[in-house]
């Protein structure tokens, strides 16, 4: 199972290195959204895959699976969900003022 | 066990959520900014006055003891950075006042401050490293709407590529977080450190701290910094500056607070690296601060230098070193708010970026250009003010660890940091003016008083260095003994 899940998020980042790398904004964007679901499956496998059962003290016999990293998951994609909203109003607003979405003619003019 | 140890986040969050509901008031707004500030300096000169009489304070949230909680810990470094941190914003939120124009102000300009300061501030003081991601992101969320606050177009390009980058360093701290876990198995630092001495550092372990490395350097500007001279060029002044003067200190903290409490166990790798680092990110900045004419870009390079300098003491973390990195810490907040405020002024006062299209500012505004004089020995480091002690620490440090290149470097890099000032002193400050007199553009009290009051802390950090030697050295006490922050974090 763990091995699965590597070999997935190998696929991930190489997918959002390839979108992050083009010109183009939206996909640079969509790129920085797989990037973080790809370390988010990182985050759960690394800490082992289903180990013992539901963390319920009472309710469910030891070993329990360690619940931490479910936990910091939940943190990360709260923050990167937000991150990746801001982004696309930003993304949004400069296709409104540059009316451009491409990286090439956003570089700015050179510095004197 | 002390609650006034999580004031510095919570009272800024809480304030800030409730100016958000008071949009079109911009005076109240105003009132409940500064107190804030205020009172946050008030709480973090009581909290230093404390851990002086009992030792490093922590709060564990809901009572979960470390290291399976979060707490919060509170030694002097972290309660040092809060205080200046403090007063740099309280400052620059004067400054901002007469400067930062109605449409800002009711565009929640001083909410993200204050929810940015309570990112700042989060990340001095937590004591779990997962929470210190938590900490940075918030800080760097308020600062992306900062920084694209206003929304013109160079804005939105240069906020665009701030984003960016650090949206990919975020990721890179998570992916080092997982490795991290997955190795030791817990988040706490203190237990890090103790788990990190337990298991020996290995090679997978430098490598993740390698890893952290590259985050925080990215943060930082160390070697890294390519993204630093855009991003810190276009927002308006009040906010360039706190940015100048604070976001690069959370990563230079962060790199600190790691290498000297969870990796300091191979430092023929890791802080020689970092050594290095610093030496090519001082002689880069150099000449960044040399070639360009374009004022902000040359301003944005001195901050590179200075984080270049801070962290030479880390690299060879010798007591006296790291003495001098945290001295010159504070005064780089200091001096940096600062330069940012009076290059601003320059800028708005004349109307012009480039300093070769300036002249004799002096003539109109001589208060404000004996101003410029001071930030300019000040950073260059001569004495009485704030840069001198940190320098000559730092510089003591590197004698002390035989590294005489770098001393040259580092001392040279003085030198360039004084030309490039000196150079847009003699050209825009002094000079022949072409404005007669009586037709200048008037300077503002509001904008001229922060930067006196800038110029007042610069020489009080100086000239009373012996008064704040206590307080510095107990915080190095700790950086140098990680065993000290170990015992008051991890007993019961």
């Amino acid at each position: 199972m763990e091995t699965m899940m590597i070999l997935l998020i190998g696929v991930l980042v190489s997918v959002a290195t390839y979108l992050i790398l083009s010109k183009n904004v939206i996909r640079v964007i969509l790129g920085t959204a797989i990037l973080s679901h790809a370390v988010h499956l990182l985050i759960l496998t690394i800490a082992g895959v289903k180990k013992g059962n539901v963390p319920l003290l009472k309710e469910a016999e030891s070993p329990y699976t360690d619940a931490l990293p479910q936990a910091l998951i939940l943190t990360a994609i709260v923050i990167s969900f937000a991150v990746t909203a801001f982004v696309l109003v930003l993304a949004f607003r400069i296709y409104q003022t540059s009316k451009s979405d491409d990286f090439e003619s956003l570089r700015g003019q050179k510095y004197e | 066990m002390n609650n006034l140890v999580v004031m510095p986040l919570v009272v800024p969050i809480m304030i800030g959520i409730v100016l958000v509901f008071l949009k079109n008031h911009i005076r109240v707004q105003r009132a409940l900014s500064l107190i804030t500030m205020l009172s946050l300096i008030f709480i973090s000169i009581v909290l230093l006055e404390n851990i002086q009489a009992s030792g490093i304070m922590r709060l564990d949230f809901g009572g979960w003891l470390p290291p399976y909680g979060i707490s919060f810990v509170a030694d002097s470094f972290a309660i040092l950075l809060v205080l200046i941190a403090s007063i740099v914003t309280l400052i620059c939120l004067i400054y901002a006042y007469s400067s930062i124009g109605e449409r800002h102000e009711k565009m929640y300009f001083y909410p993200f401050v204050l929810f940015m300061i309570a990112g700042v501030n989060g990340s001095f003081m937590t004591g779990d490293i997962f929470n210190l991601f938590v900490c940075f992101e918030v800080m760097l969320l308020a600062s992306y709407a900062l920084i694209a606050l206003g929304g013109n177009k160079k804005q939105l390009r240069e906020s665009l590529k701030y984003v960016l980058i650090n949206v990919l360093a975020s990721w890179f701290f998570l992916v080092a977080l997982a490795f991290l876990y997955g190795t030791l198995g817990t988040l706490n630092m203190a237990h890090l450190s103790v788990r990190v001495a337990e298991e020996g550092q290995d090679a997978l372990l430098t490598t993740i701290s390698l890893l952290f490395l590259v985050v925080f350097a990215l943060k930082a500007g160390l070697l890294l910094f390519f993204w630093l001279p855009g991003s810190y060029s276009v927002p308006p002044t009040a906010v360039a500056a706190l940015f100048g003067a604070l976001l690069t200190k959370v990563g230079i903290y962060a790199l600190i607070r790691m290498f000297t409490l969870v990796f300091y166990h191979k430092p023929e790798v890791t802080h020689i690296l970092i050594e290095g680092m610093s030496v090519v990110t001082i002689i880069a900045g150099c000449l960044g601060a040399i070639a360009y004419k374009d004022l902000r870009q040359v301003v944005a390079y001195n901050v590179v230098i200075g984080v270049g300098f801070v962290l030479m003491g880390l690299g060879v973390a010798t007591d006296s070193s790291l003495q001098g990195s945290i001295y010159y810490l504070m005064h780089d907040m200091i001096a940096k708010a600062m330069l940012f405020l009076i290059v601003g002024t320059m800028i708005n006062l004349t109307g012009e970026k480039r300093f070769d299209r300036m002249s004799g500012l002096i003539r109109h505004y001589p208060l404000f250009g004996w101003l410029f004089f001071i930030v300019m020995i000040s950073l260059a480091g001569i004495p009485p003010f704030s840069g001198f002690v940190g320098k000559i620490l730092i510089g003591q440090g590197l004698i002390e660890a035989e590294s005489y290149v770098v001393l040259a470097i580092a001392f040279f890099s003085s030198v360039v940091v004084l030309y490039s000032l000196l150079r847009v002193f003699l050209q825009a400050i002094f000079g022949e003016t072409s404005v007669s007199i009586g037709d200048e553009k008037p300077l503002p009290k509001g904008q001229l008083i922060p930067i006196l009051l800038l110029a007042c802390c610069t020489f009080g950090l100086g000239f009373g260095a012996e008064g704040f030697s206590s307080f510095v050295e107990d915080a190095t006490k700790t950086i140098v003994n990680p065993e000290i922050y170990i015992q008051a974090v991890l007993e019961k």
